[in-house]
Protein backbone atom coordinates (compact mmCIF):
# COMPACT_ATOMS: atom_id res chain seq x y z
CA UNK A 1 0.00 0.00 0.00
CA UNK A 2 1.53 3.35 -0.62
CA UNK A 3 1.68 6.39 1.27
CA UNK A 4 -0.08 9.29 0.30
CA UNK A 5 2.11 11.86 0.41
CA UNK A 6 1.19 15.94 -0.48
CA UNK A 7 2.33 15.74 -4.17
CA UNK A 8 0.21 12.38 -4.68
CA UNK A 9 -3.11 14.80 -3.57
CA UNK A 10 -5.47 16.43 -5.63
CA UNK A 11 -5.02 20.01 -4.07
CA UNK A 12 -8.26 22.41 -4.84
CA UNK A 13 -7.14 26.07 -5.37
CA UNK A 14 -9.15 28.84 -3.18
CA UNK A 15 -11.74 30.77 -5.35
CA UNK A 16 -10.34 34.57 -5.65
CA UNK A 17 -11.55 37.29 -3.15
CA UNK A 18 -14.49 38.57 -4.21
CA UNK A 19 -16.10 35.45 -5.39
CA UNK A 20 -17.85 34.90 -2.40
CA UNK A 21 -19.81 36.43 0.21
CA UNK A 22 -18.21 37.54 3.49
CA UNK A 23 -20.19 35.39 6.39
CA UNK A 24 -20.85 39.01 8.17
CA UNK A 25 -22.91 40.48 5.78
CA UNK A 26 -25.10 43.19 7.44
CA UNK A 27 -27.62 44.24 5.02
CA UNK A 28 -28.78 40.44 5.00
CA UNK A 29 -29.87 40.49 8.76
CA UNK A 30 -29.86 37.03 9.39
CA UNK A 31 -25.83 36.89 9.46
CA UNK A 32 -25.69 39.18 12.54
CA UNK A 33 -26.06 36.27 15.20
CA UNK A 34 -24.91 33.59 12.63
CA UNK A 35 -21.56 34.50 11.38
CA UNK A 36 -18.74 32.97 13.60
CA UNK A 37 -16.93 35.60 14.68
CA UNK A 38 -13.18 33.95 15.54
CA UNK A 39 -11.05 33.86 12.52
CA UNK A 40 -11.30 30.61 10.27
CA UNK A 41 -8.12 27.74 11.01
CA UNK A 42 -6.83 26.56 8.02
CA UNK A 43 -7.44 22.99 7.20
CA UNK A 44 -4.98 21.55 5.19
CA UNK A 45 -6.14 19.42 2.48
CA UNK A 46 -5.68 15.94 3.28
CA UNK A 47 -7.76 12.86 2.46
CA UNK A 48 -10.75 13.71 3.79
CA UNK A 49 -10.76 16.84 2.24
CA UNK A 50 -10.00 15.72 -1.05
CA UNK A 51 -12.60 13.03 -1.50
CA UNK A 52 -16.34 13.31 -1.42
CA UNK A 53 -19.45 11.74 -1.76
CA UNK A 54 -19.92 10.16 -4.82
CA UNK A 55 -23.56 9.70 -5.04
CA UNK A 56 -25.53 7.78 -7.94
CA UNK A 57 -28.84 6.85 -9.40
CA UNK A 58 -30.25 5.35 -6.25
CA UNK A 59 -31.03 9.23 -5.24
CA UNK A 60 -33.37 10.06 -8.11
CA UNK A 61 -37.06 8.97 -8.72
CA UNK A 62 -38.91 9.28 -11.70
CA UNK A 63 -39.81 12.34 -12.37
CA UNK A 64 -37.17 14.32 -10.58
CA UNK A 65 -36.04 16.17 -13.30
CA UNK A 66 -39.70 17.26 -14.39
CA UNK A 67 -41.11 19.76 -12.24
CA UNK A 68 -44.20 19.75 -14.00
CA UNK A 69 -45.18 16.09 -13.99
CA UNK A 70 -44.91 15.38 -10.49
CA UNK A 71 -48.54 15.32 -9.97
CA UNK A 72 -51.66 14.28 -11.55
CA UNK A 73 -52.32 18.18 -13.28
CA UNK A 74 -49.79 20.84 -14.56
CA UNK A 75 -48.42 23.41 -12.32
CA UNK A 76 -49.69 26.78 -12.85
CA UNK A 77 -46.66 29.38 -14.58
CA UNK A 78 -44.58 29.63 -17.75
CA UNK A 79 -42.76 26.44 -18.32
CA UNK A 80 -39.35 26.62 -18.39
CA UNK A 81 -36.37 24.64 -19.54
CA UNK A 82 -33.04 25.05 -16.94
CA UNK A 83 -30.46 23.39 -18.33
CA UNK A 84 -26.65 23.40 -17.82
CA UNK A 85 -23.12 21.91 -17.16
CA UNK A 86 -21.13 21.40 -14.12
CA UNK A 87 -17.75 21.77 -14.61
CA UNK A 88 -14.64 22.38 -12.51
CA UNK A 89 -12.31 25.72 -12.75
CA UNK A 90 -10.16 24.18 -14.95
CA UNK A 91 -13.19 23.68 -17.49
CA UNK A 92 -13.33 19.55 -16.47
CA UNK A 93 -16.96 17.83 -16.66
CA UNK A 94 -17.90 16.97 -13.51
CA UNK A 95 -19.48 13.38 -14.86
CA UNK A 96 -22.20 11.40 -12.95
CA UNK A 97 -22.76 14.04 -10.22
CA UNK A 98 -26.16 15.02 -8.08
CA UNK A 99 -27.38 18.26 -8.62
CA UNK A 100 -30.22 18.79 -6.50
CA UNK A 101 -32.95 22.42 -6.48
CA UNK A 102 -35.54 23.84 -4.96
CA UNK A 103 -37.85 26.76 -5.80
CA UNK A 104 -40.97 28.87 -5.13
CA UNK A 105 -44.17 28.37 -7.61
CA UNK A 106 -45.37 30.99 -10.12
CA UNK A 107 -46.81 32.83 -7.87
CA UNK A 108 -43.51 32.93 -5.23
CA UNK A 109 -44.31 30.71 -2.71
CA UNK A 110 -43.07 28.20 -1.06
CA UNK A 111 -44.30 25.13 -0.26
CA UNK A 112 -43.21 24.90 3.15
CA UNK A 113 -45.38 25.57 6.94
CA UNK A 114 -42.65 28.74 7.05
CA UNK A 115 -44.36 30.43 3.87
CA UNK A 116 -47.07 32.45 4.98
CA UNK A 117 -47.72 35.06 2.85
CA UNK A 118 -50.83 35.49 1.10
CA UNK A 119 -50.20 33.57 -2.69
CA UNK A 120 -51.57 30.95 -3.46
CA UNK A 121 -50.16 27.30 -3.22
CA UNK A 122 -50.15 25.15 -6.51
CA UNK A 123 -51.55 21.85 -5.61
CA UNK A 124 -49.29 20.43 -8.59
CA UNK A 125 -46.17 21.79 -7.69
CA UNK A 126 -44.15 21.12 -4.60
CA UNK A 127 -40.44 22.57 -6.39
CA UNK A 128 -38.18 20.32 -5.67
CA UNK A 129 -35.89 18.88 -8.26
CA UNK A 130 -32.79 16.28 -8.65
CA UNK A 131 -31.05 15.13 -11.32
CA UNK A 132 -27.44 13.61 -12.15
CA UNK A 133 -25.03 15.16 -14.70
CA UNK A 134 -24.06 12.94 -17.96
CA UNK A 135 -20.75 12.09 -19.50
CA UNK A 136 -20.30 15.81 -20.67
CA UNK A 137 -21.24 17.21 -16.88
CA UNK A 138 -24.78 18.43 -18.77
CA UNK A 139 -27.70 18.40 -16.30
CA UNK A 140 -31.13 19.74 -17.54
CA UNK A 141 -34.26 20.49 -15.67
CA UNK A 142 -38.15 20.97 -16.70
CA UNK A 143 -39.69 23.60 -13.64
CA UNK A 144 -41.39 26.88 -13.96
CA UNK A 145 -40.26 29.78 -13.63
CA UNK A 146 -40.26 31.07 -9.71
CA UNK A 147 -42.14 34.28 -9.06
CA UNK A 148 -40.64 36.48 -6.85
CA UNK A 149 -41.92 37.17 -3.30
CA UNK A 150 -41.52 39.68 -0.28
CA UNK A 151 -39.27 39.20 2.90
CA UNK A 152 -38.98 41.16 5.71
CA UNK A 153 -35.39 41.90 5.60
CA UNK A 154 -35.93 45.66 4.89
CA UNK A 155 -38.53 47.97 3.83
CA UNK A 156 -40.67 46.68 0.89
CA UNK A 157 -37.70 43.49 0.16
CA UNK A 158 -38.30 41.07 -2.40
CA UNK A 159 -36.37 38.19 -3.96
CA UNK A 160 -35.51 38.28 -7.21
CA UNK A 161 -36.99 35.05 -8.88
CA UNK A 162 -34.19 32.07 -8.43
CA UNK A 163 -33.83 28.74 -8.10
CA UNK A 164 -31.46 27.18 -5.35
CA UNK A 165 -28.93 24.87 -6.34
CA UNK A 166 -26.65 21.95 -4.48
CA UNK A 167 -23.49 20.60 -5.92
CA UNK A 168 -20.96 18.24 -4.43
CA UNK A 169 -18.39 18.41 -7.28
CA UNK A 170 -15.72 15.24 -6.70
CA UNK A 171 -14.47 16.60 -3.19
CA UNK A 172 -15.82 17.66 -0.10
CA UNK A 173 -13.79 21.20 -0.77
CA UNK A 174 -15.92 21.43 -3.90
CA UNK A 175 -19.24 21.17 -1.96
CA UNK A 176 -21.62 24.12 -3.31
CA UNK A 177 -25.16 25.76 -2.78
CA UNK A 178 -25.79 28.43 -4.96
CA UNK A 179 -28.63 29.99 -6.63
CA UNK A 180 -29.52 30.48 -10.35
CA UNK A 181 -31.23 34.54 -10.93
CA UNK A 182 -32.69 35.45 -14.01
CA UNK A 183 -31.92 37.59 -16.97
CA UNK A 184 -32.74 41.51 -16.44
CA UNK A 185 -34.39 40.81 -12.78
CA UNK A 186 -35.23 44.90 -11.54
CA UNK A 187 -35.14 43.27 -8.22
CA UNK A 188 -31.07 42.67 -8.73
CA UNK A 189 -30.53 46.22 -7.25
CA UNK A 190 -32.43 45.77 -3.90
CA UNK A 191 -31.56 42.31 -2.78
CA UNK A 192 -28.91 41.86 -0.02
CA UNK A 193 -28.47 38.17 -0.96
CA UNK A 194 -27.44 38.44 -4.53
CA UNK A 195 -25.62 41.25 -3.76
CA UNK A 196 -23.56 40.07 -1.11
CA UNK A 197 -21.17 38.76 -3.92
CA UNK A 198 -18.13 41.60 -3.84
CA UNK A 199 -17.09 40.88 -7.17
CA UNK A 200 -19.41 42.48 -9.77
CA UNK A 201 -18.14 39.85 -12.49
CA UNK A 202 -18.57 36.95 -9.74
CA UNK A 203 -21.96 38.57 -8.93
CA UNK A 204 -23.16 38.34 -12.83
CA UNK A 205 -22.09 34.64 -12.95
CA UNK A 206 -25.25 33.51 -10.82
CA UNK A 207 -27.67 35.02 -13.49
CA UNK A 208 -28.88 32.08 -16.28
CA UNK A 209 -28.84 33.59 -20.04
CA UNK A 210 -32.40 33.02 -22.05
CA UNK A 211 -31.23 30.51 -24.39
CA UNK A 212 -33.27 31.00 -27.53
CA UNK A 213 -32.14 27.52 -29.14
CA UNK A 214 -33.41 25.56 -26.26
CA UNK A 215 -37.10 26.47 -26.20
CA UNK A 216 -39.45 24.33 -27.57
CA UNK A 217 -41.93 26.13 -30.11
CA UNK A 218 -45.34 26.67 -28.06
CA UNK A 219 -44.39 24.87 -24.84
CA UNK A 220 -41.19 26.49 -23.24
CA UNK A 221 -38.73 29.21 -22.75
CA UNK A 222 -35.13 27.76 -22.14
CA UNK A 223 -32.39 29.29 -20.00
CA UNK A 224 -28.86 27.74 -19.32
CA UNK A 225 -26.63 27.83 -16.02
CA UNK A 226 -23.24 26.68 -15.89
CA UNK A 227 -22.34 25.73 -12.54
CA UNK A 228 -18.14 25.80 -12.13
CA UNK A 229 -16.57 24.76 -8.81
CA UNK A 230 -13.01 24.99 -7.36
CA UNK A 231 -10.25 23.99 -9.57
CA UNK A 232 -7.83 21.69 -8.66
CA UNK A 233 -4.26 23.35 -8.31
CA UNK A 234 -1.52 22.38 -11.16
CA UNK A 235 -0.31 19.39 -9.24
CA UNK A 236 2.97 17.68 -10.29
CA UNK A 237 1.22 14.47 -9.74
CA UNK A 238 1.60 12.94 -13.63
CA UNK A 239 5.38 13.84 -14.08
CA UNK A 240 6.29 12.34 -10.56
CA UNK A 241 4.32 9.34 -11.48
CA UNK A 242 6.18 8.90 -14.65
CA UNK A 243 9.59 9.05 -13.07
CA UNK A 244 9.35 6.43 -11.21
CA UNK B 1 -8.93 26.64 -19.85
CA UNK B 2 -9.44 28.45 -16.62
CA UNK B 3 -13.06 29.36 -15.66
CA UNK B 4 -14.08 31.53 -12.31
CA UNK B 5 -16.45 30.01 -9.54
CA UNK B 6 -19.88 30.45 -9.14
CA UNK B 7 -20.90 32.06 -6.03
CA UNK B 8 -22.09 30.35 -2.82
CA UNK B 9 -25.73 31.43 -1.69
CA UNK B 10 -27.77 30.85 1.52
CA UNK B 11 -30.06 28.09 1.26
CA UNK B 12 -32.38 30.12 2.41
CA UNK B 13 -35.44 29.27 4.94
CA UNK B 14 -36.92 26.81 3.17
CA UNK B 15 -33.82 24.55 2.13
CA UNK B 16 -36.38 21.83 3.87
CA UNK B 17 -38.76 21.13 0.33
CA UNK B 18 -35.14 20.11 -1.94
CA UNK B 19 -32.24 18.60 0.38
CA UNK B 20 -33.56 16.42 3.17
CA UNK B 21 -33.33 12.25 2.09
CA UNK B 22 -35.30 10.39 4.25
CA UNK B 23 -32.14 8.01 4.55
CA UNK B 24 -29.94 10.85 5.02
CA UNK B 25 -29.16 10.71 9.18
CA UNK B 26 -28.37 7.41 8.07
CA UNK B 27 -24.85 6.53 6.95
CA UNK B 28 -25.25 3.27 8.10
CA UNK B 29 -28.56 0.96 8.70
CA UNK B 30 -30.07 0.85 12.00
CA UNK B 31 -28.41 -2.50 13.59
CA UNK B 32 -25.26 -2.39 11.88
CA UNK B 33 -22.44 -3.72 14.47
CA UNK B 34 -20.49 -0.68 16.09
CA UNK B 35 -23.40 2.06 15.18
CA UNK B 36 -23.38 5.22 17.03
CA UNK B 37 -25.77 8.51 17.15
CA UNK B 38 -24.24 11.47 16.72
CA UNK B 39 -26.73 14.36 18.49
CA UNK B 40 -26.14 18.06 18.70
CA UNK B 41 -27.88 21.31 17.93
CA UNK B 42 -26.63 24.12 15.87
CA UNK B 43 -26.97 27.59 17.94
CA UNK B 44 -26.86 30.93 17.37
CA UNK B 45 -25.09 33.90 18.82
CA UNK B 46 -27.98 34.29 21.00
CA UNK B 47 -27.80 30.82 22.40
CA UNK B 48 -30.89 30.03 20.52
CA UNK B 49 -31.73 27.11 18.75
CA UNK B 50 -31.17 27.49 14.35
CA UNK B 51 -34.09 25.60 13.34
CA UNK B 52 -33.49 26.23 9.43
CA UNK B 53 -29.86 24.23 9.28
CA UNK B 54 -28.55 21.44 7.92
CA UNK B 55 -25.48 19.32 8.94
CA UNK B 56 -23.25 17.28 6.43
CA UNK B 57 -21.05 14.60 7.40
CA UNK B 58 -18.30 13.00 5.26
CA UNK B 59 -16.02 10.56 6.81
CA UNK B 60 -13.79 7.45 6.11
CA UNK B 61 -14.99 4.15 6.54
CA UNK B 62 -14.13 1.89 9.96
CA UNK B 63 -10.54 0.81 8.00
CA UNK B 64 -9.91 4.68 7.31
CA UNK B 65 -10.69 4.44 3.47
CA UNK B 66 -12.73 6.59 1.17
CA UNK B 67 -14.82 4.77 -1.54
CA UNK B 68 -13.12 7.50 -4.04
CA UNK B 69 -10.63 6.98 -7.28
CA UNK B 70 -8.68 9.92 -5.20
CA UNK B 71 -7.50 7.69 -2.17
CA UNK B 72 -4.32 6.17 -3.42
CA UNK B 73 -4.67 3.63 -1.30
CA UNK B 74 -7.11 2.21 -3.46
CA UNK B 75 -10.71 1.00 -3.13
CA UNK B 76 -12.16 -0.39 0.51
CA UNK B 77 -13.58 -4.13 0.31
CA UNK B 78 -17.02 -2.63 0.93
CA UNK B 79 -18.66 0.02 -0.33
CA UNK B 80 -19.59 2.47 2.26
CA UNK B 81 -21.57 5.84 1.59
CA UNK B 82 -19.35 7.89 4.28
CA UNK B 83 -21.75 10.60 3.94
CA UNK B 84 -24.81 11.78 5.94
CA UNK B 85 -27.04 14.85 5.92
CA UNK B 86 -29.97 15.86 8.18
CA UNK B 87 -31.77 19.21 8.34
CA UNK B 88 -31.99 20.20 12.02
CA UNK B 89 -35.88 20.23 14.04
CA UNK B 90 -37.66 23.15 15.24
CA UNK B 91 -35.37 22.89 18.42
CA UNK B 92 -32.26 23.38 16.17
CA UNK B 93 -31.53 19.40 16.76
CA UNK B 94 -29.72 17.02 14.24
CA UNK B 95 -28.81 13.64 14.51
CA UNK B 96 -26.69 11.29 12.18
CA UNK B 97 -26.45 7.38 12.30
CA UNK B 98 -22.77 6.00 11.56
CA UNK B 99 -19.96 3.63 12.48
CA UNK B 100 -16.54 5.86 14.10
CA UNK B 101 -13.96 6.19 11.35
CA UNK B 102 -11.16 4.46 10.65
CA UNK B 103 -7.53 6.07 11.19
CA UNK B 104 -6.83 8.31 7.92
CA UNK B 105 -3.16 8.80 7.34
CA UNK B 106 -2.33 12.96 6.95
CA UNK B 107 -0.41 14.01 3.99
CA UNK B 108 3.15 12.97 5.82
CA UNK B 109 1.59 9.86 6.11
CA UNK B 110 1.34 10.36 9.93
CA UNK B 111 -1.93 9.03 11.12
CA UNK B 112 -4.80 11.33 11.79
CA UNK B 113 -7.13 11.42 14.77
CA UNK B 114 -10.51 9.65 14.20
CA UNK B 115 -12.66 12.52 12.91
CA UNK B 116 -15.71 13.20 10.21
CA UNK B 117 -16.09 16.72 8.54
CA UNK B 118 -18.76 18.88 8.59
CA UNK B 119 -20.59 21.08 6.78
CA UNK B 120 -23.37 23.35 8.10
CA UNK B 121 -25.83 25.48 5.87
CA UNK B 122 -28.10 27.65 7.50
CA UNK B 123 -30.48 30.59 6.27
CA UNK B 124 -28.13 33.59 7.27
CA UNK B 125 -25.27 31.48 5.56
CA UNK B 126 -24.34 32.93 2.82
CA UNK B 127 -21.58 30.35 2.26
CA UNK B 128 -21.76 26.98 4.37
CA UNK B 129 -19.04 26.95 7.62
CA UNK B 130 -16.57 23.88 8.07
CA UNK B 131 -15.84 22.11 11.20
CA UNK B 132 -14.63 18.39 12.28
CA UNK B 133 -15.73 16.16 14.82
CA UNK B 134 -13.47 14.47 16.97
CA UNK B 135 -13.96 12.07 19.48
CA UNK B 136 -13.57 12.87 23.39
CA UNK B 137 -12.92 8.47 24.49
CA UNK B 138 -10.83 8.55 21.46
CA UNK B 139 -6.94 9.26 20.86
CA UNK B 140 -6.59 12.50 19.80
CA UNK B 141 -3.00 12.83 20.87
CA UNK B 142 -0.45 13.95 17.82
CA UNK B 143 -3.64 15.04 15.37
CA UNK B 144 -2.14 18.35 13.63
CA UNK B 145 -4.91 19.62 12.40
CA UNK B 146 -6.08 19.71 16.51
CA UNK B 147 -3.00 20.92 17.56
CA UNK B 148 -2.84 23.97 14.71
CA UNK B 149 -6.02 25.14 17.20
CA UNK B 150 -5.48 26.90 20.11
CA UNK B 151 -5.74 24.85 22.76
CA UNK B 152 -8.47 26.18 24.80
CA UNK B 153 -10.86 26.31 21.77
CA UNK B 154 -10.10 22.42 20.99
CA UNK B 155 -12.60 20.98 23.47
CA UNK B 156 -15.47 22.87 20.68
CA UNK B 157 -14.12 20.14 18.34
CA UNK B 158 -14.69 17.11 20.74
CA UNK B 159 -18.36 14.89 20.86
CA UNK B 160 -19.46 14.20 24.10
CA UNK B 161 -19.62 10.58 24.94
CA UNK B 162 -23.77 10.19 25.52
CA UNK B 163 -26.18 7.29 25.90
CA UNK B 164 -25.55 5.54 22.83
CA UNK B 165 -23.35 7.69 20.99
CA UNK B 166 -22.01 11.03 21.41
CA UNK B 167 -23.11 14.74 21.28
CA UNK B 168 -21.52 17.50 19.17
CA UNK B 169 -23.40 20.90 18.85
CA UNK B 170 -22.53 23.50 16.89
CA UNK B 171 -22.37 26.98 18.20
CA UNK B 172 -22.48 29.65 15.31
CA UNK B 173 -21.09 32.33 17.38
CA UNK B 174 -20.16 34.19 20.30
CA UNK B 175 -19.31 31.96 24.00
CA UNK B 176 -18.04 28.37 23.16
CA UNK B 177 -18.27 29.41 19.02
CA UNK B 178 -16.96 26.58 17.52
CA UNK B 179 -13.98 26.26 15.59
CA UNK B 180 -14.73 26.39 11.63
CA UNK B 181 -11.97 25.75 9.60
CA UNK B 182 -10.80 27.32 5.80
CA UNK B 183 -11.05 24.31 3.44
Amino acid sequence: MATPTERRLPQYRPDPDGTHAPLDYAPYRSTALRHPKQPLVLLPQMLTEVTGPLLGPGRLGEFDNDLTRQHAGEPQGQRIIVTGRLLDGDGRPIRNSLVEIWQANAGGRYRHTGDRWPSPLDPNFDGLGRTLTDDDGRYEFTTIKPGAYPWKNHDNAWRPAHIHFSVFGSAFTQRLVTQMYFPDDPLFSQDPIFNSIPDEKARQRMISRFDLERTEEQWALAFQFDIVVRGREQSVFEDEEEDE
Amino acid sequence: MRLEGTPSQTVGPYLSIGLPWDDGPFVVPEGTEGAVWIRGGVYDGAGNPVPDAMIETWQADPDGGFDHPDDPRGKPAAPFRGFGRCPTDEQGQYRILTVLPGIVPDTSGAPQARHIDVSVFARGLLNRVVTRIYFEDQDNAGDAVLASVPEERRDTLLAKKDGDGYRFDVRLQGEGETVFFAV
